[in-house]
């Protein structure tokens, strides 16, 4: 089909909180005026320069921004292709990107009045990152994560606790971050009136998905001075792991319009995309509606969410961004695939020559930079972004190694 | 006239409000549930809701979500759900039904293929959960075309200046979530809705269900008489979960206590 490309990638969503056929707010009545509340706000504070000011200056002296574009020579020696760079995510306080958007939302939950926050977690990172913020603001904290993550992310459900947060275990469904979503949009529901829901992916009703990536965005306008300060040009490259798909969103966005950057978004294909375990949502769901957003979903042909699987639990979603779904229709970005088992090679090859303990999300993305690289000449540049460090995942790595701890 | 309007006429000529029930299709099992929803008229249900299940309900309690997992793992699909309904309409051609459930299902099944093929069912009108009227744009068309009517949740964060756009698109009747919650967790004071209900009034004509919170007899009749109906669902739900075996199966007297709790609500709502 000959469709005409749009002239830029960068403009949405439309007033309706679509990109193309994607995206939209499927909520119920209950909630509709509050999603509408919450976009109000967002689009006043965006315009709000003391808005803007007061996050800056958490994210340099709170979370250490800007992160650093990281040169892996030992890897891209090892790989004998392209040029290696990681943008260093994980070196954000509390160890991922999630921070960065969780501190933009607690602003915005303050500047609505709002007392009170509940998160959904996956692995953890969202749900410690915004307890982090949270502790900071004095605001109660409320995390739901599936009974299931509680289980394989201990620390993480610790480092919870420790920031003050209440951290609730949901049994329903799979109990994993599918079902932790519905309970918090469910406790939403029933507390809208005191209540910010802080969610923690480029998914959910609009405005969340391009609220989100707003913030996350920091990841690609810095990636774009510091590559071009680094090698006096924009990368080749640029990959990065989706789940939901925020930290992919905040380094592509930057780059939408830069013609000659590829970009590579990297799903989970668990035990493999042929197999029932995986969650490549783009690679073998198709589009539906789920959490509030039209967007390509891991479904039956009945339409009945199915179950994901990956060893990351941050990646363990059945659902994506519905700007990533947009992103892969119209060709723009690449989604490809990467199995636990690749994920768990790349991520010890990472600790091994760069000393860098990457999470397995990111190790996911590292796995098709190890694919890739050698196969770019070697004054090519790919950028993997780092998203967060692997601590929390070592109980997981030594248990699939059969190392007992 | 729709069964839906024909069924609010007569009750209002007879001076009470609805009794609206309910229940999952397929759960427990196909039999069960076609059995439910046979003796539910006889057992005084004005109009019934039949769920639609779906693996994951936004808007519902743990009580409703349990009974979409034992209806999906009875082999329901939306398919199956609609089957249901040509047999019931086999037998029993006024009681409207209306399909209440989520948006991805219809929309795997095809939205205009389900809205031409629910009506051939016998299905009177469809409430899809997730889907507000910035979306309706999608189905509306497609609902009026096949003579379904498309009814909506009013709630009590529906404020004044979103009341006629919410309104706008409704037919059949409105319904009133009397809380800011999920089904099956709480009930709304009666102040409270001595309040919305007249609020409600003044911006439409279309007979009024209120729904969400109300468990027991002497609530039920208290919203019929308040409004034009009462949908009690959890309750119903809590009731069939009970009777169940420890293996979730229906038991013998599975469809009598559910039916006797209908005939217990049905009665209160008569002598209102």
């Amino acid at each position: 089909m000959n469709k005409p490309l749009p002239n830029t990638f960068r403009q949405g969503p439309d007033a309706r909180g679509r990109f193309g056929p994607f995206g939209g707010r499927f909520v119920a009545e209950t909630l509709m005026p509050l999603i509408l509340e919450v976009e109000a706000a967002y689009e006043a504070a965006k315009r709000d320069p003391e808005f803007d000011r007061e996050w800056r200056y958490l994210l340099t002296h709170y979370v250490g921004r800007p992160s650093p574009l990281w040169l892996a020579q030992r890897l891209t020696s090892h790989l004998g292709g392209a040029k290696v760079y990681f943008k260093r995510e994980e070196l954000n306080h509390t160890g991922a990107h999630k921070i960065n958007a969780v501190l933009g939302q607690i602003l915005l939950a303050k500047r609505m009045g709002k007392t009170r926050i509940i998160a959904e977690t996956g692995a953890g990172q969202h749900g410690v990152a915004t307890a982090t913020a949270c502790a900071l603001f004095d605001l109660p904290c409320t995390v739901f994560m599936g009974a299931t993550d509680v289980e394989r992310q201990q620390p993480n459900v610790f480092r919870m606790k420790l920031l003050g947060a209440e951290v609730v275990p949901v049994t329903s469904g799979a109990a994993t971050l599918k079902d932790a979503m519905n309970e918090a949009l469910r406790h939403w529901v029933a507390n809208v009136q005191d209540t910010y829901y802080c969610i923690g992916t480029v998914a959910g009703p609009h405005p969340y998905p391009a609220m989100v990536r707003d913030f996350q965005s920091v990841i690609g306008v810095e990636t774009r001075e510091q590559i071009l300060a680094a090698e006096g040009r924009l990368p080749d490259a640029l990959v990065c792991a989706v789940g939901g798909g925020s930290s992919a969103m905040g380094l592509f966005h930057p780059f939408l319009d830069d013609e000659g950057v590829a970009m590579y978004g990297v799903e989970a294909a668990g035990r493999g995309v042929d197999t029932e375990e995986h969650a490549a949502s783009l690679t073998r769901g198709r589009p539906g509606v789920l959490h509030g957003n039209r967007t390509y979903l891991l479904q039956d042909r009945h339409g009945q969410i199915t179950e994901a699987h990956s060893i990351s639990a941050g990646l363990d979603y059945p659902g994506i961004g519905p700007e990533h779904s947009w992103l892969h229709e119209t060709g723009r970005v690449t989604y490809v695939t990467a199995t636990d088992d690749e994920a768990l090679a790349a991520f010890q090859l990472c600790s091994k020559l760069e000393g860098i303990i990457p999470a397995l999300e990111s190790a996911h993305g590292l796995a098709e930079v190890i694919k890739r690289a050698p196969t770019m000449p070697k004054d090519g540049i790919i950028v993997l972004n780092l998203s967060g460090r692997g601590d929390k995942d070592i109980f997981t790595v030594a248990h699939h190694l059969g190392v007992k701890l | 006239m729709s069964r839906i309007a024909a069924r609010f006429a007569a009750l209002k000529a007879a001076g009470r409000g609805a009794l609206v029930t309910y229940l999952q299709g397929y759960d427990p099992d196909p039999a069960t549930s076609l059995a439910l929803l046979r003796g539910l008229p006889g057992a005084g249900a004005d109009l019934i809701e039949v769920g639609v299940p779906f693996t994951d309900p936004m808007a519902d309690g743990p009580a409703i979500q349990r009974a979409a997992l034992r209806a999906l793992k009875a082999g329901a699909t939306l398919a199956g759900v609609l089957a249901l309904v040509r047999d019931f309409r086999s037998e029993d051609q006024t009681t409207p039904i209306v399909l209440m459930g989520y948006y991805n299902p219809i929309l795997a099944y095809g939205t205009e293929r389900f809205c031409t093929d629910a009506a051939a069912s016998g299905v009177d009108g469809l409430i899809v959960v997730d889907v507000p009227p910035e979306e309706a744009d999608e189905i509306e068309p497609l609902t009026k075309a096949a003579g379904l009517d498309l009814i909506r949740l009013v709630a009590p964060t529906t404020d004044e200046a979103r009341l006629p756009r919410v309104l706008a698109a409704t037919s059949g009747f409105i319904y009133y979530v009397s809380i800011t919650g999920i089904t099956g967790t709480k009930s709304a004071s009666s102040a409270s809705l001595a309040e919305a209900i007249p609020r409600l009034r003044r911006h439409t004509e279309l007979p009024i269900a209120i729904g969400f919170g109300i468990r027991t007899p002497a609530q039920a009749a208290e919203a019929a008489k308040l409004a034009d109906g009462a949908v009690v669902g959890t309750a119903l739900v809590d009731a069939l979960a009970a009777s169940l075996d420890a293996s979730g199966q229906a038991r013998p007297n599975t469809v009598r206590l559910v039916l006797d709790q209908v005939r217990s609500l049905s009665e209160a709502i008569r002598g209102a």
